[in-house]
């Protein structure tokens, strides 16, 4: 897995956010060694369009979202976010250009502020940039919060502890909606939650980008969950890209090995589905030195020796997918246009 | 070492564990939680029962209670839990440290916190073996290293000379297992084994301790809120609501046949690889129930899409469905019966009905 390359890139007038060469590398105590959380990735999401991103832990899925958020810089690379340039951004231009994209957490309960009233906590970015008067604030909050579905008078007298995980997630979508932001990313939302809350939650964010026509970018490692949520998939793997491709066209022809690893791991809700036996064994080396050439060789079926020596560039196989293998699982096609 | 189950005759011939009428309830300032409440089946020897329900249903409480993990104070326990024939619901911590490990283990979500940050992950493995088993601690590090092979850890012996933040999660948790099978327990318990994991590790550390229970003939008792998980790792499912038993049969009768809408929804609220992307998904609406005022009837009647005034005010009991003896529900109209199809004629009309008066006020709006 590889994933330089940018033939995936598109040339649309409605590219919200294009993210170039993106490397964000972290320093190990002070033997001057360091982790390649992500290592020279390129996506771009056009407005209206919802993104996932999926890979295994430590992929660098969740580093990418962050990186877009300048929270931390990246190492190098550009992030272009409504035709502006975040990596050279500084100062109040930064903070202005984060009201824009806001980012919703795995933990909802951890990522509100334990001693504030629910309706206080969702206020608070208005607050901050002095958003209207206090009596349009408080139409907006509580517009909102009906919308996600809290209560806001009750909202208005709890902290977070008195509401349950579903509950603290809708109140951190619900915060991340005040300053009507044009990209949201969502950062595991619902993996902590029960499946059927979680149901709850996806088809809520599925209404919110409808009706404030939002940008996603879903960050998960529940390829079902991404499925249903997403136009656009890109899986990654020890902070490359593998492949990138229309949603319904990655789970119908998976063209990486590691995706359809992915595919195969999810477990079946049918005891008359034979199990399968374990997809892949072993877990993804450390990212403080990745293997040489294709990142994935050392766990795939199909390497060979080019595998371990060169890196696989992102090609086209098919109608906006693209594969970074040497020996993809469908023959790649001749790039006519882009 | 002998125990006291060991000294005691054996009931080898029936079920390994039996629950009847099992209830925990706790006292807290808002009154008394009734987490579990009159819950009752039996596990045979070498079999895998899935415990299946949402936050809040009382499956983790259940599985504590049996394990007898509960704070003493302000718990009130009752009913009858047979281990081996033998009653273990009203022993105390101290008379329980015979059970653990050798007889039951456990393992739980998260194998960051469960595992002692300050401790070698050998002598982690070693310690039950030598206070349970009375091993030598040279003998008990072998032992240590053959677990840690029995679980798939590579390098074993390098790995007993490691600290948990050493390991990734995946790892951590196979270490849990190591050392929950340490003492070769009869029963283990794993309370969402695999929730913090992801997905290509959740499958491989399930096929390890469907693996483990078939070669040491071991049961295996599944706690987890993903019907996915179950279907494919055990050979019967309990599903709880709300404090309550509300349906339990063999993993195949039940996704062959299933008679709780509740059921039904749980697994209809998996999103399915199948679908189309930006299919809708089948949310169960609402919350679980209050377990201080349950609702007096069903208490799955206010988030039922099928529930009619006797499910809201009578309780329904728990039999077996007419193919099955083993197969029990707690519903008036099971999935499938005149009552459920009648709930879902009425609820397509009215259905209709709004969608109709939609239509006329968006034409009027027009």
């Amino acid at each position: 897995m590889a994933g330089t390359g940018k033939a995936h890139l598109r040339d649309s007038p409605d590219v919200l956010l294009r993210i170039e060469d993106l490397v964000v590398e972290f320093p190990v105590g002070r033997t001057g060694l360091k982790v390649n959380a992500v290592s020279g990735i390129s996506l771009d999401v056009l407005k209206g369009e919802t993104l996932g991103l999926v890979g295994e832990s430590g992929c660098g899925k969740s580093t990418t979202g962050r990186a877009i958020m300048q929270l931390p810089r990246p190492t190098s690379g550009s992030v272009q976010f409504e035709g502006k340039e975040l990596t050279a951004m500084q100062g109040d231009a930064m903070r202005e250009a984060r009201t824009r994209m806001q980012m919703i957490f795995q933990d909802p309960i951890s990522s509100l502020n334990p001693r504030r009233k629910v309706r206080q906590i969702v206020m608070e970015p208005l607050n901050i940039w002095k958003r209207g008067t206090d009596a349009e604030r408080a139409k907006k909050v509580d517009g909102i919060l009906e919308e996600v579905g809290i209560d806001p008078v009750r909202a208005g007298e709890s902290q977070p502890h008195q509401f349950s995980g579903g509950q603290c997630q809708r109140i951190s979508i619900a915060r991340s909606l005040v300053l009507d932001p044009s990209l949201i990313i969502c950062d595991e939302p619902v993996s902590a939650l029960d499946v059927s809350v979680q149901a709850q939650v996806l088809n809520l964010l599925e209404d919110l980008k409808a009706e404030y026509g939002l940008t996603l970018i879903f960050i998960a490692h529940d390829l079902a969950v991404v499925k249903n949520i997403s136009d656009r998939v890109a899986v990654m793997y020890l902070g490359k890209i593998c492949e990138v491709a229309p949603s319904d066209m990655l789970y119908e022809q998976p063209a990486h090995h590691y995706t359809s690893v992915l595919l195969n791991s999810i477990p079946v809700p049918d005891p008359e589905v034979a199990v399968t036996k374990t997809a892949i064994e072993g877990e993804p080396p450390s990212p403080v030195l990745p293997p040489p050439g294709c990142r994935f060789n050392p766990r795939c079926p199909a390497a060979q020796d080019i595998c371990r020596s060169e890196e696989p560039q992102l090609r086209a196989v098919g109608e906006g997918h693209f594969v970074a293998c040497h020996f993809p699982t469908i023959t790649p096609v001749e790039l006519t246009s882009r | 070492m002998s125990t006291q189950i060991q000294a005691s005759a054996r009931d080898i011939d029936g079920p390994l564990l039996e629950l009847e009428d099992v209830t925990t309830h706790f006292k807290t300032p808002r009154g008394v939680v009734r987490a579990v409440d009159g819950v009752s089946f039996s596990l045979d020897r070498g079999k895998a029962l899935g415990i299946v329900g949402e936050s809040g249903s009382g499956k983790t409480i259940l599985s504590r209670s049996i394990m007898g993990l509960l704070p003493p104070r302000g718990t009130i326990r009752g009913g009858s839990i047979k281990f081996e024939g033998r009653e273990i619901g009203n022993l105390d911590r101290k008379a329980m440290r015979s059970v653990w490990g050798k007889e039951m283990a456990m393992i739980f979500q998260d194998p960051m916190t469960s595992l002692n940050p300050v401790m070698k992950i050998g002598r982690q493995i070693a310690e039950p073996l030598q206070i349970h088993l009375g091993m030598t601690k040279q003998n008990a590090l072998a032992t240590a290293e053959r677990l840690l092979q029995d679980v798939r850890i590579p390098e074993a012996k390098r790995r007993l000379e490691q600290y948990p933040h050493e390991m990734s999660g995946g790892m951590r948790q196979r270490v849990m297992i190591a050392i929950a099978l340490a003492c070769g327990p009869t029963a283990l318990f794993a309370d969402e084994p695999t929730t913090a994991l992801d997905v290509t590790v959740q499958a491989q550390i399930l096929d390890l301790l469907g693996e483990q229970r078939r070669d040491r003939n071991m049961s295996l008792v599944l706690v987890t809120h993903d019907l996915g998980v179950v279907a494919g790792h055990t050979d019967e499912i309990a599903v709880m609501y709300g404090g309550k038993l509300v349906e339990k049969a063999s993993t195949k009768g039940l996704f062959a046949n299933m008679k709780m809408p509740y059921t039904e929804a749980l697994l209809n609220s998996i999103p399915k690889l199948e679908d189309r992307s930006h299919t809708r998904l089948n949310a169960i609406a609402g919350r679980p129930p209050d377990l201080v005022n349950p609702p007096k009837g069903c208490r799955f009647a206010p988030r039922c899409p099928y529930a009619v005034d006797k499910c809201v005010n009578e309780e329904p009991p728990l039999i077996a469905t007419a193919e099955d003896p083993n197969h029990l529900y707690a519903c008036w109209y099971p999935v499938g019966s005149e009552g459920y199809h009648e709930a879902k004629v009425r609820i397509a009309a009215s259905k209709h009905a709004t969608d109709a008066l939609a239509a006329t006020s968006a034409a009027g709006g027009n």
